[in-house]
């Protein structure tokens, strides 16, 4: 920590001669200072960055920075019924490489995002019929479409559970009524994975609102009236003035829902319910990992689990970016 | 917002009148089609909570009869008496209050703080500490949870309040957001406190963190939100049912006894119901804030 408070009298040296209790006189008198490109202003603030930064670096290394180091450990070991870990290189690696169920579960996880991506077309239209010219009642409608955003998902799973019961749930009741008969959509393989991305879905649909509608609002109002003066029909508009200009946003929300998407967890766990025949065969990447960690509790096996999300994940989002020039326009 | 627009071509001359006019009409004829649209769009979304609620008043006879009873006639109140008896519910919602509480508060005084000083302070190291905050938000919760167990059971916390808030008191993210928000502010008002001789945390206190309030409010809205609905963490941390939040108290409860459905339904009713009323009540300022923040 000394480290700290020595710079900053250094840089108070070589700003102005005065020091120690003239300092704060000579922040006020001296000769102002060239801003540095950090956006820091001044070379005063002593002890004060250290009571400010601290307490939430002290939390940042204890609960996320050294746990990110030790799970990269842990990936390397084996962990005894009683603690302690045995050094076992590569060994969770190869193990997880052939385990069917990483596979399962990274296919099943890239579904459930493909399906909840499905909601941001969906999310296209709902923005931009809210944000027609003269539209009205558009809070009530917000509230309606982002109230699952904000509702607890394992309250909501549980509903969703009976409306997708195999027996009497409501979906299969409407579906007879149109002659489909119905799975039992959670205990089965394939349909279940179905039915949690239909709720997932229906949870994000209303942050995919929320951001198109504020990205639909950046769009200059001069940009329909010279369309419209062109000739253009409602659709071109839309094709050609909307959807461009809406790339910076549609990309934003894809990168979050596709984030989302490989965090899921809650609502599977919850639909599902423990005890499943159908969980193995419809278990995500996070779910995979609860599982090892702390049902069956092989921790280094788990640790391994989490390093491949990480570079799943990682992997994903830059990949990500690397297409966005493809596709997204910057006005 | 889009009135002044479509006013403001008709205010030059004769020639340019026809023209809004046909727009009006063919407007309104067409927002007719938007409305029915976005109610049955609506209808779709509101419809679980609806029937949430209606199940949560029917008898179990009525929720597994074929065809669907809609409207349950007698209403089965007890029903949420009974939630009350058959889980922990009044401590489960006790632990879910108190973990939000010390979640959003902690974050709001230690992310405000931190943000203030990668903002607007000078100090040795600061690139490299606020790279290293920053990184974290580049990592799934994964991959720090086994260790996160690990401190929060060598500290003998399981099951407790403490072991379930601590490592959400401290955040990455809200670090980020209150910093963005303390980089807007122009240089001048700081000079001018400082200049009667403030103290950088008079100066933090009295002058900046007045001026942070939205910013604040979208930091408590998402750690709000977060804290009371996160199921993966507080499963981990808590084993019994009376020192689980709702969220994991619920799921506990389904995977325990799954025929008992409407009991299950008022509790999650009751369970979701504080985030939805307050959510219902504040509505604009939820919306604005998430959308501001993008995160949740």
């Amino acid at each position: 920590m000394t480290s700290v408070d020595r710079s900053p009298r250094a840089g108070d040296g070589l700003a102005s001669p005065a020091r120690g209790s003239t300092r704060r006189a000579a922040a006020r008198t001296g000769p102002p200072r060239k801003a540095p490109a950090g956006g820091a202003r001044r070379g005063h603030d002593g002890w004060w960055p250290v009571l400010f930064v601290l307490p939430t670096m002290f939390g940042v290394v204890l609960f996320y920075l050294w746990p990110i180091v030790q799970t990269g450990w842990f990936s390397f070991t084996e962990w005894g019924a009683f603690g302690g870990q045995t050094w076992v290189g590569t060994e969770n690696y190869v193990r997880l490489a052939s385990d069917p169920d990483l596979g399962t579960a990274i296919v099943n996880t890239l579904v459930y995002t493909g399906i909840v991506l499905l909601g941001i077309p969906i999310a296209m239209v709902v923005a931009s019929l809210l944000s027609r010219p003269g539209m009205r009642f558009t809070a009530f409608y917000r509230v309606l479409y982002f109230m699952p955003y904000v509702a607890m998902p394992t309250a909501v799973a549980m509903v969703w559970r009976l409306i997708f019961n195999g027996d009497f749930g409501v979906l299969n009741w409407a579906l007879g009524l149109v002659g489909v008969d119905g799975p039992a959509w959670t205990s089965t393989p394939g349909f279940a994975l179905v039915a949690v991305s239909i709720v997932g879905l229906w949870t994000s649909l209303g942050f995919a609102i929320i951001i198109l509608s504020a990205g639909l609002k950046n769009i200059p109002s001069e940009l329909f009236e010279a369309a419209s003066l062109d000739g253009a029909s409602p659709w071109r508009q839309f094709r050609s003035v909307t959807v461009p200009l809406l790339t910076p946003s549609v990309f934003f929300v894809t990168v979050i829902t596709v984030i989302n998407g490989f965090q899921l967890f809650d609502l599977l766990y919850a639909l599902m319910g423990q005890g499943n025949p159908a969980i193995q065969e419809t278990q995500s990447l996070v779910y995979l990992f609860y599982n090892e960690a702390f049902l069956r509790n092989d921790k280094g096996f788990a640790a391994a689990i989490a390093m491949v999300i990480l570079l799943i994940v990682g992997a994903v989002t830059l990949l990500q970016f690397r297409m966005q020039r493809r596709w997204v326009t910057y006005a | 917002m889009p009135e002044p627009t479509l006013a403001a071509p008709a205010v030059p001359g004769t020639a340019a009148r026809p023209a809004p006019a046909r727009r009006r009409s063919s407007r309104h004829g067409s927002n007719a089609w938007a409305h029915v649209l976005l109610a049955a769009g609506g209808v779709v979304m509101v419809f679980p909570f609806v029937w949430q609620v209606l199940t949560s008043l029917s008898t179990n006879a009525q929720v597994m009869s074929v065809p669907p009873v809609f409207w349950p006639g007698e209403l089965q109140w007890g029903n949420y008496a009974e939630v009350f008896s058959k889980l922990p519910f009044l401590q489960e919602f006790w632990v879910s209050v108190s973990i939000t509480v010390v979640r959003t508060v902690g974050q709001l005084v230690l992310c405000s703080m931190a943000g203030y000083a990668f903002a607007r302070m000078r100090f040795p190291l600061r690139g490299v500490l606020l790279a290293l905050v920053l990184s974290i938000l580049m990592v799934p919760s994964q991959v720090y949870l086994i260790p996160q167990y690990q401190i929060v059971n060598g500290l003998g916390w399981l099951n407790t309040v403490a072991g379930i808030a601590a490592p959400g008191v401290f955040s990455a993210f809200g670090t980020f957001l209150m910093m963005q928000f303390f980089k807007g502010v122009p240089d001048s008002l700081e000079e001018a406190a400082r200049l009667d001789g403030a103290n950088p945390f008079q100066v933090f206190a009295r002058i900046m963190l007045p001026l942070a309030g939205p910013s604040l409010g979208a930091l408590t809205i998402i750690t709000v939100l977060w804290s009371w609905n996160d199921l993966l963490w507080p499963l981990v941390v808590s084993t019994r049912a009376e020192s689980m939040p709702l969220a994991a108290g619920i799921a506990t409860f389904a995977g325990r006894t799954t025929t008992d459905y409407t009991v299950m339904m008022a509790a999650s009713v009751l369970a979701m119901a504080p985030i939805l009323l307050l959510f219902i009540a504040l509505q604009r300022r939820v919306i604005d804030g998430l959308a501001h923040s993008g995160l949740k």
